[in-house]
């Protein structure tokens, strides 16, 4: 049964979804806080990341978002468990980080990890949204991964899901100047996960795009594809009462999000 | 002991939605001639350490956590 470490700290506040999104998908989850894996817990409590298959950053305000959003947590994380982190990305075990675990992981330098595992620095930023508001309702996502990434391998390249999006800097930043050669290097790679659309699957602006992100990119993985970070929520879309319109004829009982988590459940 | 003073501003060409919307904020409450409005971060920070040491720790402190040199500049200025 895959392990799978929810890693957390103060102010972290979707690992419950998380926890149950794993569960249901047969995975054994387990709530883990950064000071467990980093030798200040009691020794019950103790744990080593490279025990687990599988980790997840799951949303939430870690540290209040002082400084900048994930800002606290990644350098806590890089300080303490770098080397780890260094190679649990490296053996491939997947990796996902959904809104601040996004943010965390961009903060870490290990988004978009062009040339190296963990940069230095951090090479983009999760920036305030372009309404300068905290966003928060249904958005539809088309998947435009061509085979990369693990996370994806249960969707169909053009699939249209639903997940729901909440936050208040979501928009993906390059450099000044180099948007354009980042965006095509990310697609070269094949490193373009989710993208915002509109009903039609095609990519609309505001309110479709929340946030501004250029290229409506919602999600991005990794040039290996075993980590993914992105915005809105897969492990709120796990059960069809989820979705805004589950009295007006959604079919079946399954959200979107649980082939995102059973794709990675699943393999071996 | 120094204080040492650490302003995180957003690059040149940075959006700032933050600055803009407090920009239309003024404009709504009938200041005239508002031209621009930015946002910056001023960290005040207690140090024992004193010169090349402070600055250097200052530095440290902001390529590690207080800045994301993506989008924003950082100045350190001891008093």
């Amino acid at each position: 049964m895959k392990k799978v470490c929810i890693l957390r700290i103060e102010g972290t506040n979707c690992e419950d979804e998380t926890f149950a999104a794993f569960h249901k998908v047969g995975a054994e989850p387990e709530r883990v806080h950064l000071k467990q894996l980093t030798g200040h817990a009691p020794l019950d409590l103790r744990r080593d990341l490279m025990d687990y298959d599988i980790l997840a950053l799951p949303g939430g305000f870690s540290a209040g978002d002082y400084i900048r959003a994930g800002a606290i947590f990644a350098a806590r994380m890089k300080a303490s468990l770098g080397t780890q982190l260094r190679d649990f990305v490296t053996q491939g075990r997947p990796v996902i980080g959904i809104c601040n675990g996004f943010q965390i992981l961009v903060e870490l330098g290990l988004r978009p990890a062009f040339d190296e595992v963990m940069a230095p620095q951090p090479q983009v930023a999760l920036y305030t949204n372009d309404s300068d508001r905290f966003e928060c309702r249904p958005t539809l996502l088309r998947m435009d991964n061509r085979g990369s990434c693990v996370w994806t391998s249960g969707l169909g390249m053009g699939d249209v899901v639903m997940f729901p999006s909440a936050h208040a800097e979501g928009h993906l930043k390059f450099p000044a100047g180099e948007e354009d050669r980042f965006l095509e290097r990310l697609d070269e790679n094949d490193q373009i996960v989710f993208r915002y659309v509109d009903e039609d699957g095609q990519l609309a602006g505001y309110p479709w795009n929340p946030n501004g992100s250029p290229g409506n990119v919602a999600g991005i993985c990794n040039p290996e594809g075993n980590v993914l970070g992105l915005m809105p929520h897969p492990e709120r879309a796990m059960t069809r009462f989820n979705y805004p319109e589950w009295t007006r004829g959604r079919d079946g009982d399954d959200g979107d999000g649980l082939r995102l988590f059973r794709a990675v459940v699943g393999r071996n | 002991m120094v204080i040492a003073d650490i302003r995180i501003e957003l690059k040149h060409g940075v959006t700032d939605p933050e600055g803009q919307n407090t920009l239309k904020a003024l404009e709504l409450l009938g200041f005239e001639g508002v031209r621009a409005v930015r946002t910056v971060k001023v960290f005040e920070i207690d140090l024992d350490a004193e010169g090349d040491g402070a600055l250097q720790m200052c530095e440290n402190m902001c390529r590690k956590l207080l800045a994301n040199p993506v989008i924003q500049n950082y100045q350190i200025e001891l008093k």
